[in-house]
């Protein structure tokens, strides 16, 4: 219902972090999670973490869009 | 893996020409309608699947009495109001939080965490934080009022308008429109709650629940496995969003929204009155409540001449079937919240709908 | 009184007395002028190869000022370069005018102007005349800069909506959002790091070597405010046609698409500073995006649509990366980042 984003946790300092997301740095809070560590994938939701993204699950979608990008890039499309 | 893509939609297409008669999904989420218009989906799939938007969007379930008590509060002198930006363009009687004047005592905010930094930055002034959002969002609520109990930051308080999904969900099954045939679940309220919630819409209406993500890939598989289900005639609950939702949900999450809210009986725009819908603050933090602070009770509104939000919010019409939409209700000039809402199901209409016919 | 080593820009700056002469003589020109002009006039004197001449006026007013990868000065520059360029003209010569709030530090104007030296070397334009106000703090935030731009129109020049054509394709020169995501990843109560970078540059040369190259170049403009969505949608209603684009086809940087993500933002609807959007025919299309490659700032160029004729209404419409459709609307206003 709310936009969150996959952000990787790079500082982290009590519940304070810093998530990167592709090259965009921003604070988060880890108060909603037990046991983040740095390094996590968290999802990132108004400015808190609200899961650890499960990188395994998640390396399957991210290879399908990666696919799909892919795929798409070279044979123009268009109409007309 | 395309063919993933193709096979999730000829099982779909399959599933509508077996089941003889259109499908009803409902997706319960603004930022899945946004998805799915951004996507470009609903251009992909048969005609028997009707895709309706539910009243997913926090912003356009509020109702009008909200939005009136906040102008009211903002025009006290002493009052910052803190929001996130969804609310700012809402109209309410006498303007929204944008066009109002003077409009320097509204400030968004990204993140709770910052209503109440402001507040600690303005000691003179009492913070009011519009409290709005689903389960996904009503942790960080409860995080900043532990927090001010705990720092005795006296000049916070919040004006609570968090809702639940489920009672909502069960509300539309029980009378405001009972041909919706399963659920496209929220994927980011799912993290907070699990997707075990979803087992009584399950065990009592015998609906499927299943939980997608919000890349087009994760909502079309979606929509094919409530097809297999509806097909199969076997409803269950399911997360198909594995690499965030579980069962469970979000255990930590679940214990603060506990710690400080109990489920109160609330009024939904569109929807009326539904028990324990709404979230209110505990008597423990009554301190913090602005509804208490300031002695307010709201009586809901009706809405606005020709507004047919509220049966758009129940997926009973499409924004188009609305008179208003797209010639007195636009973007621009927004009539009732579903417009203006950057989530609402009239403004994604309106930003991506395709006007061309079909070819 | 004289004080040479002011600090700080004060309102006697403007007043066009000793110190505005000094601000003048010691401040500006020396960045500015490749030597000190003999006289200071009231007006320049320009002799013009050409009676088809292109003049553009803009102003600018970024926040922040100072921003990755440009600056207010640069974008004045660049900006008013890029309006001659997609006007079909090769930038000649430009004003400038500063309106500058008391209080300003010298040092960070005189910064402002280096870097308005620099893109005009550069993007070869002379800076032939300009004025300074000075105002009451409060009265302007920090430095307005209004430029105006004259350039000779190229002879095989010949553009315009009325030569757009139903068949007609859309011929984007990089990626898009970079200027708009980086301005607002500064922006007080949002701020955060990013490697991000605006994509401030000016792109005369790229474009005149196009149409000095290629026939069939139908149009051009570059996607500012309202990004490539606002671009598309003039074009549809200026002309009555419809345009559709392929979401495949259209380069954005992650980073851009990410920051975009977290704001809840469409990337097609943020402003560019340094891309052009081109209508070009259909048979020359192939050539134009080989021309763009081999310069620098068109190494993503790419054909993202066609324009087509309109059915029932002129709509811009994508084709989405699975094979799905939706609108592009008109941008409106500055979108509500989304939190829920």
């Amino acid at each position: 219902m709310c936009l969150a984003i996959p952000a990787r946790i790079i500082e982290l300092t009590g519940d304070n972090a810093v998530v990167d997301a592709m090259g965009n740095h921003f604070k988060a809070k880890t108060t909603l999670l037990k046991d983040v560590k740095l390094g996590d994938l968290v999802l990132v939701h108004a400015g808190f973490a609200i899961t650890i993204v499960d990188e395994e699950e998640a390396r399957e979608t991210w290879e399908l869009i990666a696919e799909i990008n892919d795929y798409n890039k070279t044979p123009n499309k268009i109409s007309g | 893996m395309l063919d993933r893509i193709y096979k999730a939609q000829n099982l779909i297409s399959e599933a509508c020409k077996k089941q003889g008669r259109a499908i009803n999904i409902m997706e319960v989420c603004g930022t899945h309608t946004v998805a799915i218009f951004r996507s470009g989906i609903r251009a992909t799939l048969p005609e028997g699947l009707n895709l309706l938007s539910g009243p997913g969007c926090p912003v356009c379930v509020t109702d009008q009495s909200y939005i009136d008590t906040v102008l009211e509060l903002a025009d006290k002198s002493d009052v910052l109001i803190a929001t996130y930006g969804d609310m700012i363009r809402v109209p309410g009687h006498g303007g929204s939080l944008e066009t109002r004047q003077p409009a320097n005592n509204v400030k968004v905010v990204f993140s709770s965490q910052d209503a109440i930094q402001i507040a600690k930055d303005n000691s003179d002034k009492t913070v009011i934080f519009l409290a709005v959002g689903f389960e996904t969002t009503a942790p960080a609520t409860g995080v900043i009022v532990m927090q001010a109990a705990r720092e005795k930051i006296e000049n916070f308080c919040i004006l609570s308008g968090h809702k639940l999904v489920v009672p909502a969900m069960r509300a539309l099954l029980s009378g405001k429109n009972d041909k919706i045939d399963a659920f496209l679940c929220p994927g980011h309220v799912s993290v907070i709650i699990g997707y075990g919630a979803y087992e009584e819409i399950v065990r009592d209406f015998k609906r499927p629940c299943v939980v997608a993500g919000f890349e087009p890939i994760q909502i079309i598989e979606g929509l094919a496995e409530i097809c297999h289900q509806l097909v199969e005639g076997a409803a269950e609950t399911k997360s198909i969003y594995k690499a965030a939702v579980t069962e469970k949900g979000n255990l930590k999450a679940q214990q603060i929204i506990s710690e400080c809210f109990e489920a109160a009986d609330g009024y939904w725009r569109g929807l009326g009155k539904i028990d324990k819908s709404t979230l209110k603050l505990k008597d423990k933090y009554s301190r913090f409540d602005a509804y208490q602070r300031y002695n307010i009770t709201e009586t809901p509104h009706a809405e606005l001449e020709g507004c047919r939000c509220g049966e758009v919010l129940c997926g009973l019409i499409r924004p188009p079937e609305c008179s208003l939409f797209g010639k007195k209700c636009t973007p621009q000039s927004p009539v009732g919240p579903c417009m203006v809402s950057s989530e609402g199901t009239c403004a994604a209409y309106y930003k991506y709908g395709t006007r061309r016919k079909k070819s | 009184m004289r004080n040479t080593d002011a600090p700080k820009i004060l309102l006697a700056h403007g007043d066009g007395g000793l110190l505005s002469d000094e601000l003048i003589r010691k401040t500006i020109l020396p960045h500015l002028a490749k030597e000190m002009p003999s006289e200071l006039n009231d007006a320049a004197r320009l002799e013009l190869s050409s009676k088809s001449i292109c003049f553009t006026t803009d102003s600018y007013v970024v926040k922040p000022l100072f921003f990755n990868g440009g600056d207010i000065g640069k974008l004045a520059v660049c900006g008013t370069v890029n309006d001659l360029a997609v006007s079909g003209a090769r930038p000649l010569a430009l004003s400038l005018s500063f309106i500058i709030e008391t209080g300003l530090e010298i040092e960070l104007f005189e910064k402002i102007l280096e870097s308005i030296k620099k893109a005009a070397e550069e993007n070869e334009i002379s800076i032939v005349t300009g004025d300074t106000k000075t105002v009451e703090a409060g009265a302007a935030d920090k430095i307005f800069i209004n430029t105006a731009g004259i350039g000779i129109r190229l002879g095989e020049a010949d553009l315009g909506f009325s030569k757009i054509r139903a068949g007609d394709k859309v011929l984007l020169s990089g990626t898009i959002g970079d200027h708009g995501m980086t301005i607002i990843s500064q922006r007080e109560g949002i701020k955060f790091e990013t490697e991000m970078n605006s994509d401030c540059a000016g792109i005369a040369k790229l474009t005149c070597k196009l149409l000095e190259s290629i026939k069939g170049i139908k149009f051009m403009r570059d996607p500012t405010r309202g990004g490539l969505a606002a671009t598309l949608n003039e074009i549809s209603k200026q002309t009555g046609l419809s345009i559709e684009i392929d979401q495949n086809l259209i380069s954005i940087n992650p980073t851009v698409q990410a920051a975009a993500d977290v704001l809840g933002l469409d990337v097609l609807g943020v402003a560019n500073e340094g891309k052009f959007v081109a209508i070009v025919s259909a048979e020359s299309a192939d050539d134009c995006v080989k021309i763009c490659r081999q310069h620098p700032l068109g190494k993503e160029a790419s054909i993202i649509g066609t324009i087509l004729e309109t059915q029932d209404v002129p709509v811009v419409e994508m084709i989405t990366k699975i094979g799905g459709r939706r609108i592009v609307q008109m941008p409106y206003g500055l979108e509500l980042p989304r939190i829920c």
